[in-house]
């Protein structure tokens, strides 16, 4: 199984890189874009073959590892 | 006062700060490997600065959960004296013992260069030589030193006098909340900083500033 995992900054936290590249899409000339958020992917390769199971791991790897969950939102998926 | 310095892949201050505190405190301090799994005897335990794991993940996740953090962790808890500076600070940080989060500077920018740091409470083990209000000159070399953290933990941390460090009026390099440059943990026993002070201790590196925060150590 492998679980598919996006990390992206809480609501309200600051993201410069965000910002940055909002900036440099708007010097190539596209109009209308609004806020840019930047955010991580994560692919990770489980032995679990149990979905409901695997997910509790995926779930205490983010908690412990791969998000902050002081400014990180996660949200996984399984396929 | 016998201390241990760890060091992770990736670290490149060690040397400065094994070299101030011996300096100043007059004893070699031990310099202890990632991969170990239990502290030499020691009062304090400083974790240096660099860029561990070359900031993969975030800046100090992958240090954070090395085993000998784990040996760290359960003595800070016991009131060891721990120590983190610069990437220090962030590892610390990502292993729980200080509340928030350093974050990418405001303007993306890597900063490198001398603040004021205004000293808010000098009843720590590493504040204790300096005036309350004291504002002293110290190095910074960080690009992820933007202290973050919600509301209500701003708040406590102010109420309980655990901001320890302050960037002084206009110094502020990264755009931390309340300009904060350093903070303890509720027992006083972990301070993390991003400021160098290992940097700025002897007639060569300009000014001897940061000198008496070592010395605070002999009286800790």
């Amino acid at each position: 199984m492998k679980a598919k995992i996006k990390v992206t900054l809480k609501t309200g936290v600051l993201d410069p890189q965000g910002k940055a590249i909002e900036g440099a899409l708007g010097h190539l000339g596209f109009d209308g874009v609004g806020e840019v958020r930047q955010g991580k992917y994560f692919e990770v390769e489980l032995a679990e073959t149990d979905h409901a199971k695997a997910k509790e791991q995926v779930k205490a790897m983010c908690e412990k590892l791969i998000a902050n969950t002081v400014i990180e939102n996660y949200d996984i998926e399984l396929a | 006062m016998k201390s241990a310095v760890v060091v992770f892949p990736g670290i490149n201050r060690e040397r400065d700060m094994m070299l101030a505190l011996e300096t100043v405190t007059g004893s070699k301090p031990v310099s202890v490997w990632h991969t170990e799994t239990e502290l030499p005897k020691v009062d304090l335990v400083v974790v240096p600065g660099g860029f561990s794991y070359g900031d993969y993940l975030r800046c100090g996740a992958i240090a954070a959960r090395s085993p000998i953090m784990q040996d760290i962790r359960a003595k800070a808890l016991k009131g060891l004296k721990v120590l983190g500076v610069c990437n220090g600070f962030q590892i610390i940080t990502e292993a729980g013992l200080l509340p928030g989060v350093l974050v990418r500077n405001k303007d993306l920018r890597f900063v490198c260069r001398q603040v004021k740091l205004k000293v808010e409470n000098n009843q720590t083990f590493f504040t204790n030589r300096m005036q309350k209000g004291a504002i002293v000159s110290c190095p910074v070399a960080h690009g992820e030193g933007n202290y973050i953290c919600d509301a209500e933990t701003l708040k406590r941390l102010e109420a309980e006098n655990r901001v320890v460090f302050r960037y002084a009026e206009g110094t502020n390099p990264n755009g931390a909340l309340n300009d904060i440059a350093g903070i303890m943990n509720e027992s006083g026993s972990v301070i993390g900083m991003m400021p160098h002070p290992e940097n700025m201790i002897e007639p060569l590196h300009g000014r001897t500033d940061c000198r008496p925060l070592f010395e605070s150590l002999l009286a800790a």
